[in-house]
C-alpha cells in the first residue's frame, strides 16, 4: 500500500506533468529543428510563431464562445484551432516571402539568419502584445479533469490520488496525432523524401530536379502548423502570455539540441528528455520517500535537487551536459 | 566619410536638444545618460561581434552580474547577518573548496584510463553536493530571516561605489572567462544558445538567491557618487552659483546638477574604453582579430591562436557589458532583478550594434544613442499614434482603450522594424566599419 501511494504521488506531480510538457516541447522543438533542417538557422523567431498561433486560437475560441458554439465537454478551443493554424501558416509564409527569400537568394551565412529572425522576433512580440495585449488569458472550458483527484482516491481507496485533467490528454492525444502523420509524411510521401534530400545535399537535390523553392514552403508550413499547436496546447494546459513565449525558447532550444540539430526523431525524444530533468530536479522527493521508508520516518529537508526557482535554468543544464559528452546531440547528424 | 559621421552626430545632437526644448531638460538628461550607458553596451557587445564576430545573447547575464557588483561592493555591511551566518557561510565555502581539491586529486591520481575516474568524479560531486548544502540551506534561511523587511541579505562591503565598476567589469570577466572555456568551441548557432542559456542562469541566481541580492525585493537606495539633491539646495557655493546663472528654481537646477554630475562620469568612462577599443583596432593585435572574422582557416593557418583569440575577445566584449551594467545600477540607486528581460538588455543591444555599423566603434556608440532616444521617445509617439488611430472611436469603446493600452509596445514593433530593414538594405549600417 505505502509502494502504492508513493507511486500515485511521483505519477501525480512528477510524471503526468513531465509527459504534458514534454509532448508540449516536443512539438516546439520539431519546429524548431525542421525550420534548421531546410533553412540552416536558430529561428529565435519561433517563440513569437507559438504565441501568434496561440493567440488567434484564444480570438477564435472567444469569438465562438460569445456566438454560444461549444462541443462541451471538449474545450472550445479544439474547434479553433484549425483557424490558429491556418493563421499561422500564412504568417510563416509572409515572413519569408518577405523577409527570409530575400537572404536565401543571397545564400547569406546562418547568423545572418539569426539576426533577422531576432528582428523578426521583436516585431511579432509588438504586433502580439498590440492585439491582445501583454496579460494572462485563460481560454480553457468545458471539463476540467477527467478523474479528479477525490474519485481516484475514492476508486481505489489510497491516500494519494491521481488527478488527470482534460487537457494533458488532449495534449497527448494531439501529440501523437501531429508526431504521426509528420513522421508519415517525412518518411513515406514524395516531398517528405524530397525535404530529406534537400536537408541532407542541397545541390545534390538540386541536381536531382527537386524545386527548392517547394521544399521550404512545405517547410515553413510544417513548422507553423507545428508552432500553433504547441502555442495552443501549452497555452491550454498552463496559461497564454505573450511574455512566456520569450522563456520557453530556451527549453526548446535545449531540447533541439540535445536530440541533435535536425533531427525530428531527437527533436521528440529531446523534448522529453528537457521536461523530465526540469521537473525531476525541480520536485521536492520529501512525501516520496517518506512513503517508501520505514514507517513515521521522514527525510529531513526537502529533498529537492534545485528549487523551483531554477526551472527554465535546468534545461540549460542538461544541455550542456549533453554537449560535453556528445557534441552532436544523442541523434547525431543534421538531415531531417 | 567623416562628413556623414559628423552629420549624423549632428542629428542625434539635435534630437536631444529637441526632447529639452519640448519636454524639459530633466528628461533629456536622464536619456543622454541612459544613452551613454547603452553606447558603452554597445560597444562591448561590437568588441565582441565587430571585431571577431562571436554571436553573444548574453548581454543581459553580464549586465546584471554587473549590477549585482555595485550592491555588493557599495551597499553597508549588514553586521547582524554576518554575526549570524559567517560561521556557515565559512563552511560551506571551505567543504567547496575541499571538494574542488579532492576531485581534482582524484582525477590526477588515478590515470586517463582508469574505469573509475568518472564514477569517482561523480561520486565526489554527489557528497559535495550534499556537504555544502547541509551547511548551505539553513545559513541562507537564517540570513534571509534577519529584519527581512530591510535587509535579509549580507549586504555589501562598504566601499565607495566608483570602485565597484572596474570590480563589476572584473567580475563579469571572470565569469566570461568560465563560460568562454566551455561554450566557445561550439558553433555559432550553438555559441547563440548557449550564452542565452547562461544569462538566464545568471539572472534565476540574481532572482532567487535573495541571501546575496534580496532577490525580487530589490535593493534599494545605492550610495551615489556624487551629491545628493537636498544636501545641494544647502550649500553655499551652489546658492550663490544658481544666483550667478540667475536660476530661480533652486530644486529643479540641483536636479539638473546631479545628472549633470552623472553625465561627465559617463562620458570620461566611455572615452575611456572607446580611446582603448580604437587603439586595440588599430594595433597589430586588431588586425589579427579582423584576420580570424574574415577568416578563421587562414588566420589559424598562419600560427595565430584563434581559440585564445576568442576567449580574450570574449572576455573583453563582458567586461565592458559589466562596467555598463554598475554604472546603470548605481544610476538607478537600486537593483531590481525582475526588470532584466532579454528583450530589453541582450536583444535591443544587438538592435544597437547593427543599426551603428559592426566593427565600427563611432557606429556602435551612434547605434546605442539613436536606438536609447528611440526605445524612449516611442511611447509618447505610440499613444500620439494610438490616439489619432481612435480619434472616430468613442473614448469608453473597447477597442480604443485596448488600442491605448498597447502603445507601449509600438517600441518592440519599431525595434524589429528598424532590425530588419538595416539588415536588409544597409547590411552594414549607419557608419560602415573601414
Amino acid at each position: 500500500m505505502e509502494i502504492a501511494n508513493a507511486f500515485a504521488l511521483l505519477t501525480n506531480f512528477v510524471i503526468l506533468p513531465a509527459i504534458t510538457y514534454g509532448a508540449q516541447l516536443s512539438l516546439g522543438a520539431l519546429g524548431v529543428t525542421i525550420v534548421f533542417g531546410i533553412l540552416r538557422f536558430a529561428n529565435f523567431s519561433h517563440g513569437e510563431l507559438m504565441s501568434f498561433g496561440a493567440m488567434v486560437t484564444i480570438l477564435t475560441t472567444h469569438l465562438l464562445q460569445t456566438k454560444g458554439v461549444s462541443i462541451s465537454p471538449m474545450p472550445t478551443a479544439l474547434l479553433a484551432l484549425p483557424a490558429g493554424i491556418l493563421a499561422t501558416i500564412v504568417i510563416a509564409l509572409l515572413e519569408d516571402q518577405i523577409i527570409f527569400r530575400f537572404y536565401r537568394k543571397n545564400r547569406s551565412t546562418p547568423i545572418t539568419f539569426t539576426i533577422v529572425s531576432v528582428g523578426l522576433m521583436f516585431f511579432m512580440a509588438g504586433l502580439i502584445r498590440i492585439i491582445i495585449g501583454p496579460n494572462e488569458h485563460n481560454f480553457a472550458d468545458g471539463a476540467r479533469f477527467l478523474i479528479s483527484f477525490r474519485d481516484f482516491k475514492a476508486i481505489t481507496g489510497l491516500d494519494q490520488g491521481i488527478a488527470i485533467r482534460q487537457t494533458q490528454l488532449i495534449t497527448l492525444l494531439v501529440t501523437l496525432i501531429v508526431v504521426i502523420s509528420l513522421f508519415w509524411f517525412i518518411y513515406k510521401t514524395r516531398w517528405g523524401k524530397a525535404m530529406r534530400a534537400y536537408s541532407d545535399n542541397e545541390d545534390l537535390a538540386l541536381l536531382s530536379g527537386i524545386n527548392p523553392e517547394r521544399v521550404v514552403l512545405i517547410a515553413w508550413i510544417i513548422a507553423g502548423t507545428l508552432a500553433c499547436i504547441a502555442g495552443t496546447l501549452y497555452s491550454l494546459d498552463k496559461i497564454y502570455k505573450p511574455f512566456i513565449f520569450m522563456q520557453i525558447m530556451l527549453p526548446v532550444f535545449a531540447a533541439t539540441i540535445i536530440g541533435g540539430i535536425g533531427q525530428p526523431l531527437g527533436a521528440v525524444f529531446g523534448g522529453f528528455v528537457v521536461a523530465f530533468s526540469e521537473v525531476t530536479v525541480t520536485y521536492s522527493f520529501k512525501k516520496f520517500l517518506a512513503y517508501l521508508g520505514p514507517t513515521n520516518w521522514e527525510p529531513e529537508g526537502l529533498v529537492q535537487l534545485l528549487s523551483t526557482d531554477y526551472k527554465y535554468a535546468v534545461s540549460f543544464l542538461v544541455l550542456i551536459l549533453v554537449l560535453l559528452v556528445r557534441p552532436t546531440g544523442l541523434i547525431p547528424g543534421k538531415t531531417i | 566619410m567623416t562628413k556623414h559621421v559628423t552629420i549624423v552626430y549632428c542629428i542625434t545632437a539635435i534630437a536631444l536638444l529637441a526632447v529639452g526644448l519640448f519636454q524639459g531638460w530633466s528628461i533629456a538628461l536622464n536619456i543622454f545618460n541612459l544613452c551613454i550607458i547603452s553606447a558603452i553596451t554597445a560597444l562591448g557587445v561590437n568588441i565582441q561581434w565587430g571585431y571577431a564576430g562571436l554571436f553573444n545573447v548574453g548581454v543581459m547575464g553580464f549586465t546584471a552580474l554587473g549590477a549585482l557588483t555595485v550592491v555588493l561592493v557599495s551597499m553597508p555591511k549588514v553586521q547582524q547577518a554576518w554575526l549570524v551566518a559567517g560561521n556557515g557561510l565559512a563552511l560551506s565555502f571551505l567543504s567547496l573548496i575541499a571538494i574542488v581539491f579532492f576531485i581534482i586529486l582524484v582525477r590526477s591520481l588515478l590515470p586517463l584510463t582508469s574505469r573509475f575516474r568518472l564514477p569517482a568524479t561523480i561520486a565526489l560531486l554527489v557528497i559535495g553536493y550534499l556537504l555544502i548544502g547541509h551547511f548551505f540551506l539553513p545559513t541562507t534561511k537564517k540570513i534571509e530571516s534577519i529584519n527581512p523587511i530591510l535587509s535579509g541579505y549580507l549586504g555589501g562591503m562598504g566601499l565607495p561605489v566608483l570602485l565597484s565598476w572596474p570590480i563589476a567589469g572584473m567580475v563579469a570577466g571572470l565569469a566570461a572567462w568560465l563560460i568562454g572555456k566551455v561554450s566557445l568551441g561550439l558553433r555559432a548557432d550553438y555559441l547563440a544558445i548557449a550564452t542565452l542559456g547562461i544569462s538566464d542562469i545568471i539572472i534565476a541566481i540574481v532572482k532567487y538567491e535573495e541571501w546575496l541580492s534580496r532577490g525580487v525585493r530589490n535593493v534599494t537606495g545605492i550610495p551615489r557618487p556624487v551629491p545628493y539633491e537636498v544636501n545641494l539646495v544647502d550649500l553655499s557655493w551652489f546658492i550663490s552659483l544658481t544666483h550667478f546663472l540667475g536660476i530661480i528654481d533652486i530644486n529643479n537646477a540641483a536636479s539638473l546638477f546631479v545628472k549633470l554630475c552623472y553625465s561627465i562620469l559617463f562620458v570620461t568612462v566611455l572615452a575611456i574604453i572607446l580611446w582603448f577599443s580604437e587603439m586595440a583596432l588599430k594595433s597589430p593585435w586588431g588586425r589579427m582579430m579582423r584576420a580570424i572574422r574574415d577568416n578563421r582557416d587562414a588566420a589559424e593557418a598562419m600560427g595565430k591562436d584563434v581559440n585564445a583569440r576568442y576567449l580574450q575577445v570574449f572576455i573583453l566584449g563582458c567586461a565592458i557589458c559589466g562596467v555598463a551594467g554598475a554604472m546603470l545600477a548605481t544610476f538607478e540607486g537600486q537593483l531590481t532583478p525582475a526588470s532584466y528581460i532579454p528583450l530589453r538588455f541582450t536583444f535591443l543591444i544587438w538592435v544597437m550594434v547593427i543599426l551603428g555599423g559592426s566593427g565600427n566603434n563611432w557606429g556602435a556608440i551612434l547605434g546605442g544613442v539613436i536606438i536609447w532616444f528611440l526605445w524612449v521617445e516611442v511611447e509618447p509617439m505610440g499613444n500620439w499614434f494610438m490616439s489619432i488611430i481612435t480619434i472616430n472611436l468613442s473614448k469608453n469603446s473597447a477597442i480604443a482603450t485596448h488600442l491605448i493600452a498597447g502603445a507601449s509596445y509600438t517600441r518592440y514593433l519599431l525595434m524589429g522594424i528598424i532590425l530588419l530593414l538595416v539588415m536588409r538594405f544597409a547590411p552594414k549600417g549607419i557608419i560602415p566599419a573601414r
